[in-house]
């Protein structure tokens, strides 16, 4: 970039073209006051405090947004200067109303600040005021627009950061003043409460509702961590008052989400100090839960532990692990299950949701996870290709940033057979009907194989089996297509030639490609796809799972899997094997163990004696949870270790009370496969305890003594025996997190992976044909029920519908059905509905909605009482035992 | 409304602006209803609140339906001079209500404006988009017993 000289303040500099004068002074340590200017948003020299003296112009200039030039001369503080910043000032506070006394943003204020610095008590101008009513009418902001100083930071947060242009300005002259839409309360409006808003506001016209009232800025701990919701793991300060979150606040310091949040990561904490957390451990008797002590509640498990494992062997346990918990809190149980209790039965939701993606993308590359960073795909990529996600509402900081991407030009092709939210930007939507993927995958493939524009030079030279993929995908014509997935073979052609003529495309999926019992080979094909247009191993380009819990990935990565130690290093083989038996000096078990959904079946044969639950919630989020009720009945001993008294926790022998992410640390590892430092901000409530340490307490019990003092002792350990994660310790991660692989203390970590070389050597293309859902409708069960998530709210709702405000603005679950058969069936908006599947039945609310198709009904599954896994079916994929909770017939019934 | 859609649509894809396609369409129907807006949002790919904003921001543009008359008195510079303040106490009298608001029985829509460029013959008013000059008291209720 070429370089200007300057003058400021008497100092002479070489300076870049393109800087503003801000740039420069900033750069220098002179100071300039600002207030509508903000480093995140593009300047909008609204306010006039910046305003400096530049010689041979003839007014002063803002120097947020004024570009140097050749020779400019600058003075920032001539008593000229100083009086028009002062006046400028002025007439903000002249219209500005004074209580800072009682203001719940003073010390935080930057009017406040400005207002100290220039000496200004009240206003030298006394004219009118403003007067509007104070909107508290949603759960989540306060608007005051009496307090609004019209900088524009809000609008300009929500056009270029949030990319959801709600807010804007009406009127002129005096009466400007902020809205949303069509001036609509916020709640009434396309407003999705990230809060972005509030976020950049310099004064009290914007604050959080459930802060009001409990502290200002200087009475607040500040506890920077990682969010215990999603995989895009956004980091935020928690700030802390006697012990309280009272709020969370943005931090930029990071590499995930700079400032940005949604609204369940910066409202939806208040769970953490609800009434309802478990503070003791709980002991079952005669059907009544008593509070128990730590060294009772453990004696009764590891007494009935050791019983079971001397007459029933170690086989008759089963544990299921937790994407909610740490890295070091994974691999301990694993390492409890398989060392101490002597069985590979140990698993996790992660069988819900991205089994096969572990397998699927291992079996293609190598290696089963996310092969790009979030960085370089929403900055990278021409085009996208979202198929089965939800992206906006399930990952919404990196829904946003598609978004963003989008805005500035890159394509964005959806396959969803819901017209999800991020479908409403797309060039184009091909909404094919649940479980024809692969049909729908092939068709694309065989137009760019059919149009010769698939890369060549890539498949020749790094993959292989492309011979098979073409005499398959040649069945697959996309007129062929149409008449299984319903999309126009026109859609189709016009998506292949888009993802051939831009490079790189990114290809995202979630649960969408999945929950199928094809999810394997869903998975394969969105490989196939993706290696045919040689975007592998390149910025922009990837096979993007996008993981749903904030630390499944670290939970897989750990090994609380059944086939794998930590790092997916296999149990079956013998090196693997006599490694861990070394190290953990005990003997192995070398034949891989159940998954969740074999568990539950075997507990319900009678097979599985004990289970031991960490933090996780079957009950609600496993297929036919009928059944599921039915096999943990028939246990001889549930152990339930929660937060909350969970409906699984319900049917518990006995519940350990482990803590929230605030109350400990450890890490998470993102679904970018970054593995970040959470801490903690306050004790444990009441006499909980965070779970390592209950892991390693009853391990000891056990006769396994597990000493660890820290969790950055487990992950030292951790760390010793797993090469991907060989080179990270506590120690190196700071607040950008290291992404593995990352096998040595000198090792970066690693953004991209398969670069040059697949993690197996060549890519493997797998053929694959269309495989129809398990249960398709019929005469008695008409439709196809699809179950999935809404933006506010958490998987089985533990944590959201305890959170005040997310619980207000999304209070209950509805069944979403097409106006078409809703007519038909003369149902009803808000009607109360029965939905019945084979399995069983539950009672709903109707929303009648263009959204989901005709024939298919789609609902939720964070609602107990009206629960979608009441009706969903166990039927698993051969490959990855992932249960098909995407697709399966039911009936809809008036009362 | 189809005819309204229509219009928006032709004029979107000759590339014509917000605010020409406001005025045709408020021409139309006398006023711009939100749902208007809300279809005029979607055809353009404008936000919502740009395009309320704007419409908010020229005062030639209502959200509310007009009355069959529309007096628009000046109280620009000159014609406040002239005294127009004692001229809009005159038609709020006359026809009960205030300035920006529509009689009940839809007759009359009352706006005070800002300079219709007249000057010379101020105070002065447009009424149903003539201009009328040398406005008194006594003029303008004529004018409005001549218009109920």
């Amino acid at each position: 970039m070429p370089k200007l000289n300057i003058k400021i303040d008497g100092r002479l500099l070489e300076v870049k073209e393109g800087s503003t004068i801000l740039d420069v002074a900033k750069k220098e340590g002179i100071y300039i006051p600002t207030l509508c200017y903000h480093p995140a948003l593009t300047p909008q020299s609204a306010c006039r405090i910046c305003l400096v003296e530049i010689e041979k112009e003839k007014v002063l200039q803002p120097a947020c947004s004024f570009k140097v030039r050749e020779n400019m001369v600058i003075h920032t503080n001539t008593p000229k200067v100083l009086e028009a910043r002062r006046v400028s000032l002025d007439l903000i506070i002249s219209n500005h109303p004074l209580d800072c006394m009682t203001c719940d943003i003073a010390g935080n204020c930057e009017l406040q600040d400005l207002a100290y610095e220039f000496g200004i008590k009240e206003s030298e101008f006394k004219g009118r005021r403003t007067n509007y009513p104070i909107d508290e009418t949603n759960p989540f902001i306060i608007r005051d627009f009496n307090k609004c100083i019209l900088c524009r930071r809000c609008i300009r947060v929500c056009e270029e950061i949030q990319n959801r242009r709600v807010l804007g300005v009406t009127n002129r002259g005096f009466d400007t003043k902020i809205i949303a839409d069509f001036d609509l309360p916020l709640q009434d409006s396309t407003c999705e409460f990230c809060g972005q808003c509030v976020a950049v506001c310099p004064v009290g016209a914007l604050t959080l509702k459930i802060a009001a009232g409990e502290g200002r800025e200087w009475e607040f701990k500040k506890i920077n961590t990682v969010c215990p919701y999603c995989g895009v793991g956004c980091r935020f300060d928690l700030n802390i008052k006697d012990e309280k979150i009272v709020k969370v606040t943005s931090n930029p310091d990071n590499s995930v989400n700079e400032i940005a949040l949604c609204v369940k990561g910066r409202f939806g904490f208040d769970f953490v100090n609800h009434p309802d957390r478990l503070k003791s451990p709980l002991i079952k008797r005669n059907g009544r839960f008593e509070e128990a002590s730590w060294d009772k509640a453990l004696d009764y498990i590891a007494n009935k532990f050791l019983e079971i494992r001397k007459i029933e062997g170690s086989d008759a346990f089963a544990v299921l692990s937790s994407a909610k918990c740490t890295n070091e809190e994974n691999y301990l149980l694993q390492k409890f299950t398989r060392a101490v209790l002597g069985t590979n039965n140990i698993d996790h939701c992660a069988r819900l949701c991205h089994a096969p993606t572990v397998t699927g993308l291992a079996t293609a590359f190598g290696s089963g996870a996310m092969t790009n960073s979030i960085e370089d795909i929403t900055s990278k990529a021409k085009a996208y290709f979202v198929i089965g996600s939800n992206t906006t509402e399930q990952h919404p900081v990196i829904g946003i940033k598609i978004r963003k991407a989008v805005r500035e030009g890159a394509k964005l092709i959806v396959a969803d057979p819901r017209e999800v939210d991020i479908a409403k930007i797309a060039k184009i939507h091909l909404k094919h009907r649940p479980g024809t993927d692969i049909a729908l995958l092939n068709s694309l493939m065989n137009v760019i194989i059919d149009e010769e524009l698939w890369d060549k030079e890539f498949v020749e030279k790094r993959t292989e089996g492309f011979e098979e993929l073409k005499e398959t995908v040649s069945e697959y014509s996309p007129q062929k297509v149409e008449k299984i997935t319903g999309v126009p073979a026109k859609d189709i052609i016009k998506s292949a030639m888009i993802l051939a003529n831009n490079k790189p495309t990114s290809l995202i999926y979630a649960m969408g490609i999945t929950q199928h019992i094809c999810g394997h080979l869903n998975v394969l094909s969105c490989a196939n796809l993706q290696m045919l247009l040689g975007n592998m191993g390149i910025p922009g380009g990837g096979v993007n799972p996008l993981r749903g819990q904030n630390n499944v990935q670290g939970a897989c990565d750990m090994g609380a899997l059944p086939n794998v130690y930590p790092g997916y290093q296999s149990v079956t083989s013998k090196d693997n094997q006599s490694k861990f038996e070394h190290f953990w000096n005990v003997e192995l078990k070398k034949e891989p163990g159940l998954t969740v959904v074999e568990m539950m079946n075997e507990a319900g044969k009678g097979n599985i004696k004990a289970m031991y639950i960490m933090g996780e919630n079957p009950m609600v989020s496993d297929p036919d949870v009928n059944h599921v009720r039915k096999c943990l009945e028939s246990l001889e001993i549930l152990v339930v270790q929660d937060i909350f008294l969970s409906e699984t926790a319900k049917l518990a022998d006995v519940v350990l009370s482990g803590v929230s992410f605030a109350e400990k640390d450890g890490t998470y590892t993102n679904t970018e496969r970054r593995v970040q430092l959470l801490n903690k901000a306050i004790k444990p409530i009441g006499n909980s305890k965070p779970d390592w340490k209950i892991i390693c307490e009853l391990s000891t019990k056990l006769g396994y003594p597990m000493k660890h003092n820290s969790t950055k002792e487990i992950m030292d350990e951790m760390a010793s025996v797993t090469p991907i994660y060989g080179g990270i310790s506590h120690e190196r991660l700071d607040a950008n997190g290291i992404q593995w692989p990352c096998p040595d203390k000198e090792h970066p970590g690693t953004a991209i992976l398969h670069v040059g070389k697949f993690s197996r050597g060549l890519g493997r293309f797998t053929a694959v044909d269309h495989l129809p859902p398990e249960e398709l409708p019929d005469k008695e069960y008409p439709f196809v029920l699809t179950t999935g998530r809404v933006i506010y709210h958490w998987h089985t709702g533990e944590m959201t519908r305890r959170s005040k405000g997310l619980s207000t603005i999304y209070p209950e679950n509805v069944v979403e059905i097409n106006p078409e058969d809703a007519m038909k069936l003369n149902i009803k908006d808000r009607e109360i509905v029965r939905v019945i599947s084979r399995r069983g039945e539950i009672e709903i609310k109707a929303n009648i909605t263009e959204r989901t198709q005709p024939g298919v009904l789609f609902i939720t599954f964070h609602f107990a009482e009206s629960n979608a896994n009441i009706l969903t079916i166990s039927a698993l994929d051969e490959v990855s035992k992932i249960p098909e909770l995407k697709v399966c017939a039911v009936a809809i019934k008036k009362l | 409304m189809d005819s309204i859609i229509k219009i928006i649509d032709e004029m979107n894809k000759s590339n014509e602006g917000l605010v020409p396609i406001l005025q045709r369409v408020q021409d139309k129907l006398g006023y711009l209803p939100i749902d208007i807006l809300e279809a005029i949002s979607e055809k353009m790919n404008l936000p919502y609140n740009q395009v309320f904003g704007v419409t908010t921001f020229y005062s030639q543009f209502r959200l509310e339906p007009q009355g069959e008359n529309l007096i628009q008195l000046c109280n620009g510079t000159a014609c406040h001079v002239k005294g127009s303040k004692k001229i809009i106490k005159t038609i709020e009298e006359k026809l009960g209500i205030k300035k920006g608001e529509t009689t009940e029985n839809m007759k009359f829509t009352f706006q005070v404006v800002y300079c219709i460029g007249s000057c010379g013959l101020s105070p002065t008013a447009m009424i149903n988009k003539k201009v009328i000059p040398k406005l008194t008291s006594s003029k303008i209720l004529k004018i409005l017993e001549e218009l109920s």
